[in-house]
């Protein structure tokens, strides 16, 4: 199925990646190859086949509920765009 | 001793031992090779010489008190794709491009506890997506290999380019890399070098920048078989941060090369062999085949009849789980920040990831994003999932007929940079010998075995069962006695 402009546009929203209106042709283009390629995986006969999610069959390991880092604001902090008061500064988010 | 660059990680190691040089004097040898080279290959990032410097000297002080670790006083190059607590670590992104880490990855951490000294953060394809390392926002590394017949800048493959340029070029005794779709195994087919990628689980994922959780294994390029064992053995452990860690032995897989691979049956598979692969690479595989037949093993014609899926199926698998990795690259908590004033929230999320991340990695994040999207997740992901298994299923027929498998590392030789950047497709056909191992979690390792007619090195690649590594490492090491692969790059640089 061919991917269109519209589409393009609502997929780079979703992934919140700004895309100039110039740019969604021709990524609407490159897509298209990458999926037209990829359609043949239609091909394969997967009934009754169950999705493979990982290639290790253990089952999630789990550990004590316990605190076992924290109290380090400066490191948490150390990499952040803006903070302040040990608190990371965003625009403000509630109209 | 005229120039310690060139000696492998072993002979390094015996040397230091026996104190015919200090880590000193070796990591100077290779800090001064950096300097010299990186102006023309672009290896390294971010060398880190004063530190390098620093450790070699708490080296040599562990190593005269008769102490220290199985790599103590070695000098290795960092993937930058490995977290190293106060040193940048950018994943080859703008994004992350002033990424100061206040942690240390466990493979990393393994290392210098057992006495690694790191020269330097080496360069890769922006979050190790390519295979050419032209999406690295610091731009390309270049391969020290030169065909006959041009003088073009050759790529060394990709993602781990870094990795392999500088193994390649004495930059370092051996590096860390990693592997998602092939991205150890063809930068080592396009430099000459031994790669290896473990079973999935081996190596901890901690601290290494996500690309595809399900994919992602760190392991070493080195400049010999015997080298990159080393290297795995030291990389390698449980570790209770990574939720896919196996709770394992790692095995002493140097004790592995040069054992006898005599009886060991060798699965070639039919569906390896590609439309448009040069003749050579043909032949060569045939000569691996006679090579291993004359060590005693036995040669097993397998079918793997879902390999033509396995490139396809990546390219749905990894995008995904890629877009919901590289969400957190949100501008807020870390890495680059759009700036402007006024903007919503959104505005400033999608400015800040459409500056910071490159072509590739956007175009992979919309494809991720597409094929879990509504309406889509069924017929794109869900099938990809299914057909995943497929592929591991090919694998698990053959295992009660043959002990590992050989093919071919790439479809060709190393190519020239900017030769495949107009069509994605023809770029993501580089990993098709590759990516089968990273979709059913084998381990897998690529073998110089001999040169092109323009004097390019080619590889070969065994693949083999899950968690036996040692395996493959006895049939490398016959590989490499046969292969008698000592040509090295000449020094244009």
């Amino acid at each position: 199925m061919a991917i269109d402009v519209d589409t393009v546009r609502r997929v780079a929203h979703l992934a919140r990646i700004a895309t100039p209106e110039a740019r969604l042709e021709p990524l609407a283009a490159e897509l298209n190859g990458i999926m037209q390629w990829i359609e043949q995986l239609g091909e394969v006969d997967t009934d009754g086949v169950e999705p493979m999610t990982s290639c290790v069959a253990t089952t999630t390991p789990m550990r004590d509920d316990v605190v076992t880092a924290g109290g380090e604001p400066g490191r948490v902090l150390s990499n952040a765009p803006k903070s302040a008061d040990n608190f990371f500064v965003v625009p403000k988010v509630v109209e | 001793m005229t120039d310690l660059t060139q000696l492998t990680l072993k002979a390094a190691l015996d040397g230091l031992k026996a104190k015919q040089f200090s880590s000193e004097e070796l990591t100077r040898s290779f800090i001064d090779a950096i300097d010299a080279a990186n102006p023309k290959l672009n290896a390294y990032v971010l060398p880190t010489a004063d530190r390098a410097l620093a450790m070699a000297k708490a080296s040599d002080a562990r190593l005269a008190a008769g102490e220290g670790g199985a790599l103590e006083g070695a000098p290795l190059g960092i993937k930058d794709l490995f977290c190293t607590e106060g040193v940048r670590t950018t994943a080859g992104s703008k994004i992350l491009s002033e990424f100061v880490p206040p942690y240390e990855s466990t493979v990393t951490a393994n290392l210098w506890a057992d006495g690694a000294v790191m020269l330097g953060k080496l360069n890769m394809d922006e979050f190790a997506m390519g295979s050419s390392n032209e999406t690295s926002f610091f731009g390309p590394v270049v391969n020290p290999w030169k065909s006959r017949a041009s003088n073009a800048d050759l790529t060394p493959g990709g993602s781990s380019g870094g990795s392999a340029s500088s193994v390649a070029a004495d930059l370092c005794l051996a590096a860390t890399a990693s592997d998602t779709g092939g991205s150890i195994r063809q930068p080592a087919a396009f430099t000459g070098t031994v790669g290896i990628k473990p079973t999935y689980g081996r190596a901890s994922r901690y601290g290494m920048v996500a690309f595809a959780s399900s994919l992602d294994q760190a392991g070493p390029i080195a400049k010999t078989v015997t080298d990159s064992a080393i290297m795995l053995k030291a990389m390698c452990s449980h570790d209770e941060k990574d939720s896919t860690s196996l709770n394992v032995e790692t095995p002493d897989w140097p004790s592995f090369v040069g054992r006898s691979v005599k009886g060991l049956r060798i699965g070639v598979p039919r569906e390896y062999v590609v439309d448009g692969m040069p003749a050579e690479i043909t032949a060569l595989w045939e000569q691996g085949r006679k090579w291993l037949e004359a060590a005693g093993c036995q040669m097993v014609e397998i079918s793997l009849p879902h390999t033509k899926y396995a490139l396809p199926t990546y390219y749905i698998v990894a995008p995904a789980e890629a877009s919901s990795n590289l969400a957190r690259y949100d501008g807020m908590r870390y890495g680059l920040r759009a700036e402007g004033n006024g903007k919503s929230l959104t505005d400033l999320y999608e400015e800040t990831r459409a500056e910071g991340f490159g072509k590739e990695v956007q175009r992979r994040l919309t494809i991720g994003t597409y094929v879990l999207s509504a309406g889509y997740y069924d017929a794109y992901y869900v099938k990809a999932l299914k057909v995943r298994r497929r592929i591991l299923q090919d694998f698990e027929n053959v295992w009660d007929k043959v002990d590992a498998i050989l093919t071919p590392s790439t479809p060709s030789a190393a190519f020239a940079l900017g030769d495949k950047q107009i069509d994605p497709v023809a770029m993501y056909l580089n990993d098709i010998f590759t990516v089968t191992a990273n979709l059913a979690g084998l381990p897998g390792i690529s073998v110089p075995a001999g040169l092109d007619a323009n004097g390019l090195p080619l590889g070969l690649q065994l693949i083999g069962r899950a968690l036996d590594e040692g395996t493959v490492f006895s049939l490398a090491g016959a590989l490499e006695d046969s292969a008698a692969f000592t040509a090295k790059a000449e020094k244009w640089w």
